[in-house]
Parts: structure tokens; sequence; C-alpha cells
């Protein structure tokens, strides 16, 4: 489902000097259906770079970015944009959004965007938020002024709000508490079950351990060390 | 006489002004430009109308003028004179003796017949102006026949009284494609614009704009297809002649607040009496 | 798929100062597009030579019309551009101001696109007015008043529903949250994004403000001294900006 060969990065800061830095090279590994893995590596390794990569976020300089057979390294934005909207999920650690907009909306534009009609995209809504133990009474309010740990829960309703077929984890489980650390272990394996390709960073050991079939050391892409 | 051209104005004058007319006359509805001169009146007396007069008269034409559709008040009076001093013309009150009819504000009750001139004086030809102040852009909107906004004028009417408060100047539109102000007549009279016999031609001179219809030509008066076009009067018959039909002007006649309705065409009026018809009900 | 407006090599100069020079790119059926830059990058000229404001000196802007298929706008008769003016296209002004009838109610400002094209049903066109005031969060009560009566945010609002009312498929923005309080553009912000989202409308939104760029649009070009020095998905430019000067437009911005 997610296939990378050779692919490399590196930042050109224009306004440093023209300092060039190499962040990741010659990356090649493949995730199944169904299969969830799990990116290691020292802070700094590249572990969030690789994933903005395979998202399209940050730019590719070479080498191919393969989610269900579209290279997102030579695509329009357009056609990232629709892979993004139907096949693609990611699961950030910063909630961003329109401020004043409803927690429960702002759940269920995924598949809006996917043209749900809005009651049954309020309804799937409606149960994450639920699973997740956000307060109902907090649905109608912006979650902008929520607590951290209640803002990447709406952030994890929202990325699983739509059944994508490929997600991108980062650090999902972060700033939880064991309750609802279960409840995303939860849905990352019924995500698992019903086939979808995940690709995660979770400095949560157990967690890791618990939810992953298989660990890459992006350390050993970073240019300048030993694999 | 001898110290006037003929109907004051010298030939080259008339001639350009009467370019424009037969400009005016092919194109109907359309406002074309022209070099309005100075005349012995201020702006708003009836320059407009006097020019296009002027360049239509000849010795042999009957001339009536009309203000308001008396023929005795200061303006009509005024221009009759003036035409009867610069240029020779018989004069007349009756409107069907008359060949050529200049007026501000009315059309004659009596309909009008083929050989006969309607001239119009005209305040404010353009009629998006109010909406619209750039004069380009009008230009442009008439040109494309754009006139949505015509009918944004008319919705505001609607919106703020309930039905369409305009009672004069109520626009129209001219065989299918020129929407024109027909000068300040009451809508009252807007019907008779169309498919009548005689030639109407409309002079602006502060604007120098003539427009023109020639005879039978179609005119519509703009509206809402739930809100239609009303041809409105005072609901009373004449107080001196008892006419139904005609347009009525209502006069205070005592510091009691006493009124009463009268037609404001005079020569309809007199005809009318001399043929016998009273107010029936008198008071 | 063919794009609905397709811009090839837009050059326009004043005098020997280049406005904008040979812009090219595609724009699809529902895709936002932002262009920014600071004052004086060209976006404006740009973005008035698309809409017919201005006529470039060279270039094409072919949009597929619903009727004829894709036209060339620059060549095509004045007549038939404004009536897209009226119809598939709209135009929001930074200054509501610019963009409504001042003197007209707010009824018949949004009305009035409606009479432009034949509406001749007063019942009907007052239904539709008040229907749009409501989609842009306007009180129904206020049909019947000014635009001058309405505070900044409430006029801008207007300006939208006056333009959506046709149903256009293409919608120019110049800075549509300039000079509105924050809190005000949020609110103006998530009304955008739903009408785009629920019309299917293309948008092309200019603006200084790399915030509305990321919540608005899916794609941005980033302009300086009339040309375009990036282009690509919005928050790749945002977060991965590869030239020099679109790192300094990213890095100037204060993080809140």
């Amino acid at each position: 489902m997610i296939d990378l060969s050779n692919v490399s990065k590196s930042f050109t800061l224009h306004n440093q000097g023209g300092a060039v830095i190499e962040v990741i090279s010659n990356v090649s590994f493949a995730v199944a259906t169904g299969e969830c893995v799990a990116l290691t590596g020292a802070s700094g390794a590249g572990k969030s770079t690789l994933m903005r990569m395979i998202y399209g976020n940050y730019l590719t300089q070479a080498g191919e970015i393969r989610i269900g057979g579209l290279d997102i390294v030579r695509s329009e934005p357009r056609d990232i944009i629709k892979l993004r909207r139907d096949v693609l999920g990611y699961v950030s650690q910063f909630l961003r959004v329109v401020p004043r907009v409803p927690t429960l909306d702002v759940v269920a534009e995924p598949l809006r965007a996917l043209k749900v009609p809005a009651d049954e995209a309020q309804d799937r809504a409606s149960a994450l938020l639920t699973q997740l133990n956000i307060p109902e009474r907090l649905w109608s309010l912006s979650p902008t002024t929520f607590s951290g740990g209640e803002q990447q829960r709406v952030n994890i309703a929202r990325g699983f709000a739509h059944t994508y077929p490929a997600m991108l984890l980062d650090e999902p489980t972060a700033s939880l508490d064991a309750a609802n650390r279960e409840v995303v272990l939860s849905l990352i394996e019924d995500a698992k079950a019903r086939g979808a390709a995940i690709i995660g960073i979770f400095h949560d050991e157990a967690a890791r351990t618990h939810v992953c079939d298989r660990e890459i050391d992006v350390g050993c892409f970073t240019p300048g060390m030993v694999a | 006489m001898t110290e006037y051209n003929f109907a004051y104005l010298d030939e080259q004058t008339k001639r350009m002004i009467r370019r424009a007319i037969l400009k005016g006359l092919a194109i109907p509805g359309y406002q074309v430009p022209f070099a309005s001169r100075e005349m012995p009146m201020p702006y708003g007396w009836g320059t407009g109308g006097v020019q296009v007069s002027a360049a239509v008269l000849t010795p042999k034409d009957t001339f009536k003028v009309i203000d308001q559709g008396a023929d005795d008040t200061t303006n009509a009076v005024s221009i009759r004179t003036f035409f009867q001093r610069t240029a020779g013309v018989a004069t007349t009150t009756t409107t069907s003796d008359a060949t050529v009819i200049q007026t501000r504000h009315r059309i004659p009750e009596e309909p009008l017949h083929e050989g006969q001139i309607l001239v119009y004086q005209v305040p404010i030809p353009e009629p998006l102006r109010f909406l619209e102040p750039r004069e380009s852009e009008t230009r442009k909107m008439h040109s494309l026949e754009e006139y949505g906004l015509m009918h944004v004028k008319l919705y505001e009417d609607i919106s703020r009284h309930g039905h369409i408060a305009t009672s004069y100047a109520y626009p129209v539109k001219v065989e299918g494609r020129y929407v024109m102000d027909p000068s300040p007549i009451p809508k009252f009279d807007n019907p008779k614009l169309g498919d009548m016999a005689a030639i109407q031609l409309f002079g602006a001179g502060r604007e120098q704009r003539i427009y023109a219809l020639p005879p039978y030509t179609q005119v519509v008066s703009l509206d809402f297809e739930d809100h239609p076009f009303e041809a409105s009067k005072a609901d009373h018959p004449c107080g001196m002649c008892g006419a139904t039909d005609s347009y009525l002007d209502e006069l205070i006649i005592d510091d009691a607040g006493g009124r009463m309705f009268v037609c404001s065409d005079t020569d309809y009026c007199e005809v009318r009496q001399a043929a016998g018809h009273k107010r029936k009900d008198a008071a | 798929m063919t794009p609905l407006l397709s811009v090839q090599g837009i050059t326009k100069r004043y005098g020997t100062h280049i406005g904008c020079a040979d812009v090219s790119f595609d724009l699809y059926p529902g895709e936002v597009m932002g262009i920014v830059g600071e004052s004086g990058s060209g976006k404006s000229t740009l973005l008035n030579c698309m809409a017919g404001h201005l006529t470039p000196d060279a270039g094409q802007v072919v949009f597929d019309t619903r009727t004829d298929g894709p036209h060339d706008t620059i060549t095509m008769s004045e007549p038939e551009r404004r009536m897209l003016g009226r119809t598939d296209w709209a135009f929001v002004h930074q200054h509501a101001r610019d963009g409504l009838r001042i003197g007209v109610s707010a009824g018949g400002n949004v009305g009035e696109r409606l009479m432009a094209v034949g509406e001749r049903n007063y019942g009907d066109i007052r239904e539709k007015a008040t229907d749009w005031l409501g989609r842009v969060e306007i009180d129904a009560s206020r049909v019947d008043d000014r635009p001058t009566t309405f505070s900044g945010g409430m006029q801008q609002r207007l300006q939208i529903a006056r333009n959506l009312v046709t149903g256009p498929r293409l919608v120019f923005m110049d800075e549509p949250t300039g000079g509105l309080d924050v809190s005000v553009q949020a609110r103006l912000l998530d009304l955008l994004r739903g009408l785009v989202r629920d019309m299917g409308l293309s948008a092309i939104i200019v603006t200084h403000d790399l915030a509305v760029v990321r919540l608005l649009a899916d794609r941005l070009m980033v302009m300086k001294t009339g040309r375009v020095v990036e282009a690509g998905l919005t928050d790749q430019v945002l977060d991965d900006p590869q030239h020099a000067y679109s790192q300094l437009l990213v890095s100037s911005v204060l993080q809140v």
C-alpha cells in the first residue's frame, strides 16, 4: 500500500548562507495492507520529516513514494489533495482548525469533504468523541480552547472519522491517560483489522510493541551516521 | 420679426438638432448627444424642449404648450409667447388643432393623431442615473442591455412601500431594447406612450440629450410578474367636468382644508364643460 | 479532466515597470488557489487581469464556459465577458463598499444579479435573497436595511451573498478578510470554507495573510516582483518552502 524507494531529502536554507542539510537519504521500505510499522530513532533522526514527506507536506528531492499506486513525489497538488481526502489519513501532534468551529463539525469535516450527508457524518463524529471520552457538553465548542489532552483526542477522532486505507500517526498516544491510550490503541487495531496500512511514531514503547508489526530505525538513513 | 432668425435658433444649429432628432427616431429610446445652446431662459424651464421645438417648427405649424397639462401657467405662457415672437407661428390651446405640442410632465388626454409632434421637456434623461452615477458605466449598460439595475430600483420601492411607489418618470423599455426615462410624466400617462400616432421627441437641454419615439412604437413599462405595472390616478371624478378617465390635480380651495380634484389637462376639461358636462354631484 | 481556468503566459506592464510577468497555471473544478506575496508583488494585477478588470499585454485566460467549452476570456467580446461576470464568475473585493451598492437594501444587493439575468418575480427574488442572507449568517430581519447600517464583517458577508446568489463556478477574492477583526476573520473563513465545499466552488484568493491561505487554499503561488517564484500544495509551500523568498516570507510570520 505504501512503497518508498530510494527516497532522499535535504533542506536548503537560502537565508542562512545557502546551507544544505541532508536529512534522509536512500530510504526504501514498504508497508502492506493491514500492517502497522513503527518509525524509530533518536530525536532529530528524521522520523517526523519522513512522515511529512509521505504525506506530501515536505518535498522529496529524490526517489519514489507510492501510495495506492500514486507517486506523490511527482504528483500534481490536486492529485495529492484527492489522495489525502480518500486514501491517506494523517494524525499530527497538533490540532490545526479554524477558530470557532464546533468540535463536532471539526471531527465530521473529513467525511463532509467526501460528500457524506451532514447527519451521517455527525453520527460518526459523535460516536468517536464518545469513545474518546470527550464530554458531550464540549461538542458545540471550538476545540481551540481545550486542554492539550482533549485537543489530541479531538485530533484522533478527526483522523479516524473516515476509514482511510492508509494512515500516518505521529505520536497518537502522547499526553493521553491510560484509559484513553487504550481507546486509541483499539482504534488502531480496528484500522489494521479492516486492512489499513499504518505508519506510526510512538515514543510509548508499550504502545508500540502492542500495535506495531515491525520497526524501522530511521537513524539508519541519516547521512553521516553509521548504520 | 426681422430681429430673429425664424424660431430663434440659427439654421446651422437647427440642422444639428434635426440630425440628432432623426438619429433618435432611427434608434427609438436611444439618447443622442447634441450640442445644446444657451437659450434666453434658465435651465429647468424647458431649454431642451424649446430647442427641439425650434428645430421642427415650420411657418405653417400651429403651436401649443402645456405645463403639467395646463395651457395657462407661467412656463406654458412664456414658451408660447417666445415662439409667437420669434417664429410668428399660430398658437392654440386646442389639442386637436395643434401640429406641434411642447409639454412639461403630461401627455394630453385626447389621443393625438398622425402628423402631430409631441415635444417633451426632460430634466434628467438617464433612467439609470440614480443607481449608477458614472456616465461611462450607464452608457455601457445601455449598449450591452444590462438593465438589471432598473429592476433593483423597483425592488427597492416594493420592499420599502409594499408596492411600486414610483408614480412619475416611470421607466419603460422601448421596442424590447432601450430602457428610457419618459420624463416626469405621471405613470398614468405611460400607456399612452406606446403605439401613439404622433411623433414623440424628448429634449434635455442641460444634459444635452435628445431621444425619440417614432409613431406606433412599442413601449412597455417595467414591472415584476407579481407586482404588475398599474397606471394610477386619484380615485375621483373631475370637480368641474365630471370626467372619470382623466388625470387629476388636487386643489386646496379654502383655509378649512377644503379640496377638489380637477383635470390637469385644461383643454380637455374646457372642451367637456363646453359640451355640457358638469360634475354630477355638486359639492 | 478539463481545467476550469487555464492561465497562460499572462504579462502586464505599466510602462517599463512589470505588473506581472509570464504567469501560467491551471485551476481545476473545486480547487482553491491562494496567491501570496508582499505589496507590489503583482498579485492584485494578476487577479485583475484574470477577472477581466485589466487587459494583459500578453497571455490567455481560458475559461471552460458552461455552454461552449473553453474560451479565451481576453479575446472574448465585452458583452460575453460581462455576462460571465454576472453568472459564472464572482469577485469579492477587499473593501465591501467597492462590491456593494451602498444606497440599496441588503435584499436589493443580493437580488441584483438575479434581476440582471432576467428574474422578474419579486416574491422569488426576495425569497432567494433572504435565504442567502441566512447562509451568510445575516438575520432575515435585516433584509430591508442598507449596508451602511451593517458592521464591517456583515458587509463582507453581504458582498459574498450578493456574489454567490447566481451559483458561480469561479470566485476571485482580493484580500477577503483584510481590514476585519481577527475574530470576524475566523467566522468569515469558516463560512467561506463551508460554501466552497458545499457549492463545489473554485476560487482564487489573493492575500498577504498566510494564515488565510493555510485554512482556505489547496494550492499556493508565491509571487515576487511580478513573477511566480514558487507554487505547490499550500501546506508544502508553507512548511517546506524551496525558494529563498518563500523561506523569508514564511519565517517572517510571527508565531502565535
